[in-house]
């Protein structure tokens, strides 16, 4: 479906990088995404794969002592993000793209009402008054369904459930209505039912508003309910890339097969879960071949001389990491 | 905040009273006979004993205790033995000097240590960090009396731009400053070494929060990010030790005081440990309790001002 669409962001070749004992080892490599207007793109792996690493580094958040962008390109509306100055980035940050993080417990402000929090981003990008701002912050917290908004405006972040924050943390991200929006596992810190609701309201608002969104999450259930593409990252690399609908009908990596082995489903006794063994290695001891070769149930000898590329595979848009896979398919 | 504020000043009364009655039995504590500890060993009986009922000593200890509590309540703090005026007079008298002091630190330190601090956290491991935290090393280092003779050398007697022998209590505003300026800078070096650290320490643990990285990325510029996001959040840490110096700070204002020879607590006390004055030094520690629960008390307000989730727990 995103074929005829316009491409809203498109990552080349990004490289990130991160300092470890005087040499820098890249977290995140050669790794080339884009995102259609309007598309849902789902980014799943395990943990220390290297998707909280490839959405900060979109936005330009890592850490500034210790952490680079070594290599690549981010490309939005025209220009290249990695080449922009501070100043032009925090033009950009919160305003025409936005991100929610993963702990709605520690990433708002404690010293600031939420609704001060929700105007902050249209008063810096908007150039509004700070009434006016106010005004839409409680629109905002109305459209993510904060219960009685006119008097929880002025309360402050410890006064809310975890799921209540994680709406204001979206109703932030809204403020000033980007065209791409970052989400980096927002749900999994709530608990199922609220997880169930936060999703559902992230897919309203994604269509009412017109965005494209990047969802990260370990959690291939929710990848189902949202996503209309997947790209599977291990130790900094996509390794597949497909449709929702190609992925769950025709797994062609190893390591997505074994992802979704560990996915609890309706159809199967939650006994038969089989977690994955081994690690993802970690960025200071990345393996010269295939980074899975270690854990993979296919591996051939030729797995750990060469880093295998990423290849189209049977269906359109479809690419795997696997050379032994795309022999097997051919042959 | 107003029922916060309340309950503050509620939990001082039962501090204040510890406070007194650990002062009524200090003071009870000292070995020997008071009045023949005042009056010294020629005195005759008949004195030793006008004095005794003077000072109350011939009462039941807890007759003693409850006209002790109930002169302070009342804003009765006996009379200095030397000099027959009432020690609350002695006090008042030399009070705004002292406070004039202590407030001139603070505000030296505060002004000078905040922005120094914050630029430490902010450029971590830069020159700024390693200067910083060498002027609070070396801040921290010098005794209030080893610092105070260095600056009356170089900025009085070298230089001449302050005066050596102070007297503190010129009515011309400019000269009162000038009076000022060396012994508040003395105790307020103290004092900034002090703030530097603990907020270079805690915006260094706020500047790592999650919701920083949240303040970025909606697109909150550098200068924002440390004043409104970051500064609140740390300010916390940087309230204590102002607070908890302020009783160290009234210490070395004693010292620093006899040094620059003003007129102030200081002086007063020295005077009053020379001639055994016991009612006045009873009055000075009162007013010292009193002065350090005011200053703990006031900065839990802070606390409650700064931060919202202080007022709930
Ligand atoms: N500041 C840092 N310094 C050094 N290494 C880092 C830093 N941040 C991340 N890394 C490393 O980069 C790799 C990828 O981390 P990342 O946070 O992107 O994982 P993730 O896929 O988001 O995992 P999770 O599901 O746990 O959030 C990890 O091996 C991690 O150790
Ligand atoms: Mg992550």
């Amino acid at each position: 479906m995103q074929q005829n669409q316009e491409t809203a962001l498109d990552i080349r070749g990004l490289r990130t990088e991160f300092k470890v004992g005087g040499r820098w080892y890249p977290a995140v490599r050669d790794l080339s995404l884009d995102v259609a207007e309007n598309e849902t793109l789902a980014i799943v792996g395990e943990s220390g794969s290297g998707k909280s690493v490839t959405a900060l580094s979109i936005l330009r958040l890592l850490p500034q002592a210790g952490a680079r962008i070594g290599a690549g390109e981010v490309l939005f509306e025209g220009r290249d993000l990695t080449k922009l100055s501070e100043r032009e980035m925090s033009s950009v940050r919160g305003n025409s793209i936005a991100m929610i993080f993963q702990e709605p417990m520690t990433s708002l402000n404690p010293t600031m009402t939420v609704g001060e929090q929700i105007a902050e981003a249209i008063t810096i990008h908007r150039g509004a008054s700070q009434a006016d701002a106010m005004a839409e912050a409680l629109r905002l917290l109305k459209e993510v369904k904060i219960p009685s908004a006119d008097s929880r405006l002025h309360d402050y972040p410890h006064q809310f459930s975890g799921g209540m924050r994680q709406r204001v943390m979206i109703a932030m991200a809204l403020a000033c209505r980007p065209k791409v929006l970052l989400a980096d596992e927002p749900t999994t810190a709530l608990d199922v039912t609220i997880q169930a609701q936060v999703l559902m309201q992230l897919d309203e608002l994604k269509e009412a508003y017109g965005m494209s969104v990047v969802f990260i999450t370990h959690n291939l259930g929710v990848v189902a309910q949202i996503a209309d593409r997947v790209a599977v990252m291990y130790a900094g690399e996509v390794v597949e890339l497909a449709t929702v609908d190609a992925l769950f009908a025709n797994p062609a990596h190893p390591y997505t097969v074994a992802l979704l082995r560990t996915m609890p489903r309706a159809d199967r006794a939650t006994e038969s879960l089989e977690p994955i063994p081994g690690s993802v290695p970690p960025v200071t001891a990345m393996p010269e071949g295939c980074a899975y070769a270690s854990r993979c149930p296919l591996k051939q000898p030729s797995c750990e001389d060469k880093r295998p590329e990423l290849l189209p595979f049977d269906g359109p848009g479809h690419q795997v990491r696997c050379p032994v896979r795309l022999e097997q398919t051919r042959g | 905040m107003i029922r916060y504020a309340i309950k503050r000043l509620l939990l001082a009364i039962p501090t204040l009273f510890v406070m007194l009655t650990a002062i009524f039995v200090l003071v009870r504590l000292v070995p020997g006979d008071a009045a023949a500890v005042i009056l010294g060993d020629q005195a005759s009986e008949a004195s030793l004993r006008a004095l005794r009922t003077t000072l109350g000593l011939d009462q039941p200890v807890y007759m003693q205790y409850l006209s002790f509590i109930g002169d302070v309540l009342t804003g009765d703090l006996g009379r200095s033995l030397s000099s027959g005026r009432s020690v609350g007079q002695e006090v008042l008298l030399v009070l705004p000097y002292t406070i004039e002091l202590t407030l001139a630190a603070i505000v030296i330190g505060v002004a000078l240590g905040l922005p120094l601090g914050i630029a430490t956290a902010v450029r971590r491991n830069g020159w700024v960090d390693y200067a910083g935290r060498l002027i609070s090393l070396v801040g921290l280092s010098f005794p209030a009396f080893v610092s105070g003779i260095l600056l009356l050398i170089v900025f009085a007697i070298q230089l001449g731009w302050f005066p050596v022998l102070n007297s503190g209590s010129s009515g011309d505003p400019i000269e009162r400053l000038r009076n000022l300026a060396l012994p508040a800078f003395n105790l307020g070096i103290i004092m900034m070494a002090y703030v530097v650290r603990v907020t270079r320490s805690s915006m260094l643990g706020v500047l790592g929060e999650d919701y920083i990285r949240t303040a970025r990325a909606k697109g909150v510029r550098p200068g924002r990010l440390v004043i409104r996001h970051a500064l609140r959040n740390g300010l916390i840490p940087i309230i204590t030790v102002v607070g908890l110096y302020f009783g160290t700070l009234i210490g070395n204002s004693v010292l620093t005081e006899i040094i620059f020879n003003r007129p102030g607590l200081g002086k007063l006390i020295l005077g009053a440990l020379n001639a055994r004055d016991y009612t006045l030094l009873q009055g000075l520690m009162i007013i010292f309790a009193i002065c350090v629960i005011a200053v703990n008390t006031l900065t839990d307000l802070a606390y409650g001002l700064v931060d919202p989730r202080v007022k709930y727990k």
